[in-house]
């Protein structure tokens, strides 16, 4: 029987390997996978690339990650917001590298990864200090950039309902990066509001197929999130 | 000489929107411009975490926490209304499926090239979020802002000194002394004037020639 629902946050974790690219999920705290985060500064994996559109705030989560030194390098959309300290202290002091990527690039790179296309042309950036070093050509009289796809070793994700397949449903917008990351990944892992047993997710309404998921853990939000 | 507010800006932006586009609003005074548009006109608001069909912030009583917009702010669904992945609402930005893009920016040129992500002033890291994809990928590109920095520059120029977001992308600007259409070949015209505001004024103002219209 195949059931990827692991009742541990240490079995969630297991295997992360110092040096992964983690892909983390959410748009600001919406969808963000924070029981996730939590587990994986208990799990101690160091030297860690994060890919999430925001670079944290206060001083938990990926921003605790990261003010932790375990974090080398983050690819982001948008580092800068109220709370993002920690990030703003570390690149000050040189202590973090920062890739910063359009927000639609970022997406696509991932979505690219997760779907075997190593690298595509858009015409975001185009003329822009993010473009530079970057191969541009022109297709039908309009210049475009070449990025390449962006794949993780490990995807942190959020979702509204499970089921032990990995079949996946998400909640409004908490959808956001959540269905790209968990195609983009080797390893996916999916913290989720609501178990339901196979077969009562309405096929319909699967957004992330098990195919995409690896791991399942169940996390309540509690009722503000109900 | 009584320029425009911030409300009469965003207001003034909301007049031109007509029923039935697809429209993503920028934070700041474009993000004002939703509450403009007149109840009965039907344009759908995008916002760029995976709303179509956004409605105006709840009352504090009702905010739900799953929902909210590109500045992270609660904000409601209107009936009609749809969710997507990320990549779905880049495709609709990047694919040309928006009508418009209102956003603010630090500078436009008469080439319509705009920045409005990165300044070299100050040592904090850029953030660039879906600015430029936006700026490429919108079928229109509206700006609202000042017509001239705190201390009195200019941010209509003949070129833009701050980091690019896109190359001549704006048609349109709307700013506190008056409304600005992007020309190719010709540049700024002038197509309104705050009350009280003259063409000398505006030109004086601006760091680009302006035209009249015709």
């Amino acid at each position: 029987m195949i059931n990827k629902i692991v009742r541990t946050m240490a079995e969630a974790m297991a295997g992360i390997r110092d040096g992964s690219t983690v892909l983390i999920g959410g748009f600001g705290a919406v969808g963000q996978p924070d029981a996730l985060i939590e587990g994986l500064i208990e799990q101690g994996a160091k030297d860690l690339v994060c890919v999430a559109n925001n670079a944290g705030t206060g001083r938990t989560g990926l921003a605790r990650l990261m003010e932790l030194g375990r974090v080398r390098k983050i690819i982001c959309s948008f580092p800068r917001s109220a709370g993002s300290v920690v990030f703003e202290e570390l690149y000050r002091e040189g202590r973090i590298e920062l890739e910063i990527v359009p927000q639609g690039t970022l997406a696509e790179r991932m979505r690219a990864a997760g779907a075997g296309v190593p690298a595509f042309y858009t015409p975001t950036g185009v003329g822009t200090l993010l473009a530079q070093g970057k191969e541009v050509r022109e297709i039908d009289g309009r210049p475009y950039v070449l990025e390449r796809a962006l794949k993780g070793d490990v995807a942190l994700i959020e979702a509204w309902e499970a089921d032990r397949w990995g079949n996946l449903t998400y909640r409004e917008s908490g959808r956001n990066f959540n269905p790209v990351m968990a195609m983009a990944a080797e390893l996916t892992i999916a913290q989720a509001m609501h178990i339901r047993a196979l077969g009562e997710i309405n096929p319909d309404h699967v957004v992330t197929p098990g195919i995409f998921v690896d791991r399942v853990i169940h996390v309540d939000r509690g009722p503000d999130w109900a | 000489m009584k320029p425009f507010s911030r409300a009469q800006m965003a207001a003034r932006v909301a007049q031109d929107i007509p029923e039935g586009w697809f429209v993503n609003l920028g934070i700041g005074i474009p993000t004002m411009v939703a509450d403009h548009v007149p109840a009965d006109r039907e344009v759908i608001l995008h916002s760029e975490n995976g709303i179509l069909g956004m409605g105006p912030a709840p009352p504090p009583d009702k905010v739900d926490p799953w929902l909210v917009n590109a500045g992270k702010q609660p904000v409601t669904l209107r009936p009609g209304g749809s969710f997507f992945h990320h990549a779905d609402s880049f495709a609709m930005i990047r694919g040309g499926h928006l009508d418009l893009c209102v956003l603010g920016a630090f500078e436009v040129a008469e080439n319509g090239d705009i920045a409005n992500w990165a300044t070299s002033e100050n040592d904090t890291a850029p953030a660039v979020g879906g600015a430029m994809d936006l700026a490429a990928g919108a079928k229109r590109l509206w700006v609202v802002m000042e017509h001239t920095t705190k201390d009195g520059r200019p941010k209509l120029v003949e070129r833009c000194s701050y980091p690019l977001t896109a190359l001549g992308a704006v048609s349109r600007v709307y700013t506190n002394l008056g409304v600005f259409d992007v020309v190719k070949g010709r540049g700024f015209v002038v197509v309104d004037m705050a009350p009280g505001v003259t063409f000398e004024a505006l030109q004086e103002r601006s760091g680009a020639k302006l035209h009249l219209p015709g």
